[in-house]
């Protein structure tokens, strides 16, 4: 379970938490990216860029 | 990297379906490591390693110099640096499915905005101009007439990148409300899903629904001929029908995102599994 550095809501990542995995916070929708995991901590991702994509 | 790791998964983000991917290398106990792109860095001429990697990194610039670097130093990578950067642009895509001689709406580059303008005399409105690269729709705008067209361009000729004034111009599909996704892995269209919308940008990130679409002959030929053309050996390829019926090839993703396809397809099919099955049977190929 990570806080969530925008609301302070927990979030609970899906499964077995992997570093650099975005996951939503449920409460005010920001996306947040796994930064470590022992302790588990969280911060927000970052912004999309021009050139992300699929 | 090493031979004891022969797969490597280079992400910067990890979204749902970088970690399907990450989680069936671990479940079915293939040694493996995820690499975060941002963190990457390659000494030129160093050529120790030669392990499978999957390029799953978002940003387009990123993905195309690691895979290159990687290529240069014995790695595979899958999609390879010519398949990023050919499905990485929009026109360079567009040139080579019509090389391949694929059916794709009629396509036209302008040099500069005020080309751009006379080439749409020749395409004809509605038309739609689009950014050479980038995904989701984004910047994706419609022409439906000239004083249009005139103030759309004269934004793209105040943009401070001189590529972002390299203007991509289509014809306008009257699309049936919306396009088809093809998921191709090793040249073979694994599934298919509807992307219906009230809106004519018909992505998902711009809400378009998601609903299993029947895997047709036709979808299943032209989807693989398009990952071909543009030499992706995973590719999320994008058709459209036009008022025909007919289909026609809109775009290929080299790094395409399929969780919500997972979602839809249940278990009757793992993406995530055919995608490393492909990497299993890459490496065996070229160890051999």
């Amino acid at each position: 379970m990570v806080t969530c550095p925008e609301c302070e809501n927990s979030v609970v990542p899906a499964g077995t938490p992997v570093i650099g995995e975005i996951v939503e916070c449920g409460e005010c929708a920001s996306e947040l990216e796994i930064l470590t995991l022992d302790p588990i901590r969280a911060a927000l991702a970052p912004e999309i860029e021009e050139d992300w994509g699929e | 990297m090493s031979r004891a790791e022969p797969f490597v998964v280079l992400a910067s983000r990890v979204r749902a379906s970088e970690k399907r991917i990450l989680e069936v290398l671990s479940r079915r106990g293939i040694a493996h490591r995820h690499i975060d792109s941002r963190a990457w860095w390659h000494p030129l001429g160093d050529r120790g390693a030669h392990p499978i990697v999957l390029n799953r990194e978002i940003g387009l610039a990123r993905a195309t110099y690691a895979a290159e670097a990687l290529e240069a130093a014995g790695a595979i990578v899958v999609n390879s640096a010519r398949a990023t950067a050919l499905c990485g642009d929009k026109w360079r895509t567009s040139a080579a499915l019509v090389a391949a001689g694929l059916p794709t709406p009629r396509t036209a580059i302008g040099l500069t905005p005020e080309a751009a303008l006379t080439a749409l005399e020749s395409i004809g409105y509605p038309a739609v101009v689009k950014p050479l690269q980038g995904s989701w729709g984004r910047l994706v705008s419609a022409l439906p007439d000239r004083q249009t067209a005139e103030t759309v361009l004269e934004y793209v000729a105040a943009l401070p990148s001189p590529q972002a004034r390299i203007v991509y111009l289509q014809e306008w599909i009257a699309k049936p409300g919306r396009d088809i996704r093809v998921i191709v892995v090793g040249g073979e269209a694994l599934a298919a899903t509807y992307r219906r919308s009230e809106h004519w940008r018909t992505n998902v990130a711009r809400g378009a629904v998601s609903e299993l679409c029947p895997m047709t002959p036709d979808i299943a030929k032209l989807a693989v001929m398009a990952a071909q053309a543009v030499e992706a050996e995973i590719a999320g390829v994008d058709l459209i029908e036009d008022g025909t019926g007919e289909l026609l090839v809109l775009e290929v993703n080299h790094g395409v995102e399929f969780s919500g396809l997972q979602q839809a397809l249940g278990d009757a099919l793992s993406v995530a599994d055919r995608i490393v099955d492909h990497l299993v049977e890459k490496s065996r190929s070229c160890c051999e």
